[in-house]
């Protein structure tokens, strides 16, 4: 049988064999290489769920059945950078849905679409547990706390600028965060490199700037 | 009223509390050398029995009867909850980044004690930067030969493996969290079987919440009895609020249970923004009723004490409500959520949940029936007969019936304001 993942690259070869080692069970690894997927094909595409089911044995319907499941693995092509606002309840009292206006507009795109050019999709959230920092956003799912409508303005403007290759939390969080839900502690160096969780066992995290 | 447990390392040593090297400086992994020379697995369960603690994940279990109930067939899991997901709560988020060494000692302290040499922490997809931080803890402790094989000569082996989450809140409640975990929907499972006996892979499996088990170092060093003297006799030790919404110092505070809202709401809370009036809050998650000042304000923080006022501690996140706020849109919002977040594997659940989210966004567009507050009502009922609190359930787990909370409350300290917002009802129309 020929190796369904040998267009991958060999990085993500090696984590996905890493993955279906890591359970008793292969079909447990079924949602991190889904993510694994998502990296190489930036959303949870036709072709990254019928390679998911060949590597877990199991069909390419269970895979779309489990996918669907859950809001992280995105049936469509996503931009460059996904962005997040969260308008469950202590965000939605300190101006959740405000924030999510801003970045439309500054984004040119509306919630739950991904703009033409491929840079942005906007989404609105459910709780992210920032609550204490609300109104909060992410941007490929690193969070700054406490933006401002305007501020969420001032971020997607900077993204378009700067393009970051590595999205880092703790230097958006300085440039357009406020209140913090806590002391974040030092700096963290690692951060996102698509609309994945930023987490290097997937393969989705990197050291920037 | 000052004991901290849980945060007193990240508050002393905020720039490295979450690193090995500070960790071990500061006492870390000596209740693990405790644990594995000086005690027996049975001991260690006998002193969390006896600390009397209660979840911290939102349900309240007393966490030693839960772990009372492990059957004996091997293998046997133990499963940490991270997919902290109740609107409010972000205390789970503060501990795992910010002390990760803490609860890793109490995953290999309750390993030990449980005769688990694989554990699984489910973190949800939101937080990787906690993902991160305990995946450079575990990384360090594999280091230092304290997980693996053979931990410290004691012939004891633990693994310890993060999975990461989708996005779904679901995921919370812990049948659904071991379905996810086998690569499933993460759809409740028909209790019983329990986890404890038939869990991951259908083996025996303890799931617990991260709080609860970051706990477990300092039972294992200073006794659960110590634990059990900590604050009122059936509320034990301290616990971690998550405070949000319209207080001027939001944030989370560890404190020993018993005092009461006034004192957490405007000393730990420094007041409502604005100084404005206090309307409401929520005082633990989106799941729970409401509480209000007119009623509430002198009453004790214990999860007895919330039981009597027909509400919960839950998941232990406190959301403040001021005067501006719109109830019936805040009532909404957190129906909303539960619609959203529905599996939906249970009927009333499913529908229930959408049409409460649909009449009551019809409310808030001004395009409300009078007859509409009493099909809130009867929708709710329908969903969880009686509305009472804690809730009867028509379905598998208690998502839907939490989504009744926000209207009984509303219904019961806030009708006349949802009624002015109906156009041709009496009120309004008076």
């Amino acid at each position: 049988m020929s190796n369904p993942i040998s267009h991958w690259s060999p990085a993500n070869q090696e984590r996905a064999s890493r993955l279906l080692e890591a359970y008793p069970d292969r079909r447990s690894a079924l949602m991190p290489l889904l993510y694994v997927a998502s990296l190489e094909h930036r959303y949870a595409s036709d072709d990254a769920m019928e390679e998911v089911a060949e590597l877990t044995g199991i069909t390419a319907a269970q895979v779309r059945s489990v996918a669907t499941f859950y809001t992280m693995f995105k049936q469509a092509p996503v931009g460059e950078y996904l962005i997040s606002v969260c308008t469950s309840i202590s965000c939605h009292l300190l101006g959740g849905e405000d924030v999510l206006e801003s970045v439309e507009e500054a984004a040119g795109v509306e919630h739950g679409s991904t703009g033409e050019d491929g840079l942005f999709s906007v989404e609105h959230v459910e709780c992210i547990g920032a609550c204490g920092g609300a109104p909060a956003v992410q941007v490929n799912y690193e969070l700054i706390e406490g933006v401002m409508p305007d501020r969420a303005g001032a971020l997607v403007g900077w993204l378009r600028d700067t393009k970051p290759d590595v999205v880092l939390a703790d230097e958006m969080q300085q440039l357009f965060g406020g209140v913090r839900s806590f002391d974040w502690g030092p700096t963290e160096a690692e951060g996102a490199i698509r609309p994945v969780p930023a987490f290097a066992p997937y393969g989705s995290a990197r050291e920037g700037r | 009223m000052t004991t901290k447990i849980l945060t007193a390392r990240m508050e002393a040593h905020p720039e490295d509390s979450h690193t090995l090297a500070r960790y071990e400086s500061t006492g870390g992994y000596d209740a693990l050398r405790k644990a594995l020379a000086e005690m027996t697995p049975e001991q260690i369960v006998d002193s969390v029995k006896a600390s009397n603690m209660r979840g911290r994940g939102g349900a309240g279990f007393p966490m030693g009867v839960k772990w009372g109930f492990l059957a004996p067939a091997e293998p046997r899991y133990l499963v940490i909850n991270a997919d902290e997901s109740e609107p409010g709560t972000f205390k789970d988020r503060q501990l795992l980044e910010r002390d990760p060494h803490q609860l890793l000692e109490g995953i290999l302290i309750s390993s030990y004690a449980l005769g688990v040499d694989q554990a699984y922490v489910y973190i949800r997809g939101e937080y990787p930067k906690p993902a991160r931080r305990l995946q450079r803890a575990i990384d360090e402790a594999y280091g230092a030969g304290l997980l693996g094989e053979n931990i410290l000569d004691s012939g004891f082996s633990l693994d310890v493996s993060i999975h990461l989450g989708g996005g779904a809140y679901i995921c919370g409640e812990e049948t659904a969290l071991l379905n996810s975990l086998e690569g499933r929907r993460g759809e409740p499972r028909l209790k019983p079987p329990f986890p404890a006996v038939e869990g991951l892979y259908a083996k025996p499996t303890i799931v617990n919440n991260v709080e609860s088990i970051s706990n477990v170092p300092w039972m294992t060093l200073n006794g659960g009895d110590s634990y059990a003297a900590i604050g009122p006799e059936r509320s034990s030790g301290t616990r971690l609020f998550s405070l949000s919404g319209h207080v001027k110092k939001p944030g989370n505070y560890e404190i020993v249970m018993g005092i009461t809202w006034a004192e957490l709401i405007y000393e730990l809370g420094g007041g409502i923004r604005n100084d404005n009036a206090l309307k409401a809050w929520i005082p633990g998650g989106a799941s729970a009723p409401w509480l209000v000042p007119s009623e509430h304000l002198d009453t004790l923080v214990t999860i007895d004490d919330a039981a009597e006022q027909g509400t919960m501690l839950g998941s232990g996140a406190i959301v403040v409500m001021d005067e501006t706020t719109n109830v019936v849109a805040a009532a909404r919002n957190i129906v909303k959520f539960f619609a959203h977040e529905s599996c939906g594997q249970c009927t009333p659940c499913r529908e229930g949940t959408s049409w409460l989210d649909d009449i009551l966004q019809r409310i808030l567009d001004g395009q409300g029936r009078p007859e509409d507050i009493d099909l809130l009502l009867d929708v709710s009922d329908n969903i969880s007969p009686g509305l009472a609190w804690p809730p009867a359930m028509t379905t598998i787990c208690p998502l839907g019936p939490s989504a009744t909370a926000p209207i009984t409350s509303i219904m019961r300290w806030f009708r006349p304001e949802v009624e002015a917002m109906i156009p041709m009802s009496e009120v309004a129309s008076a």
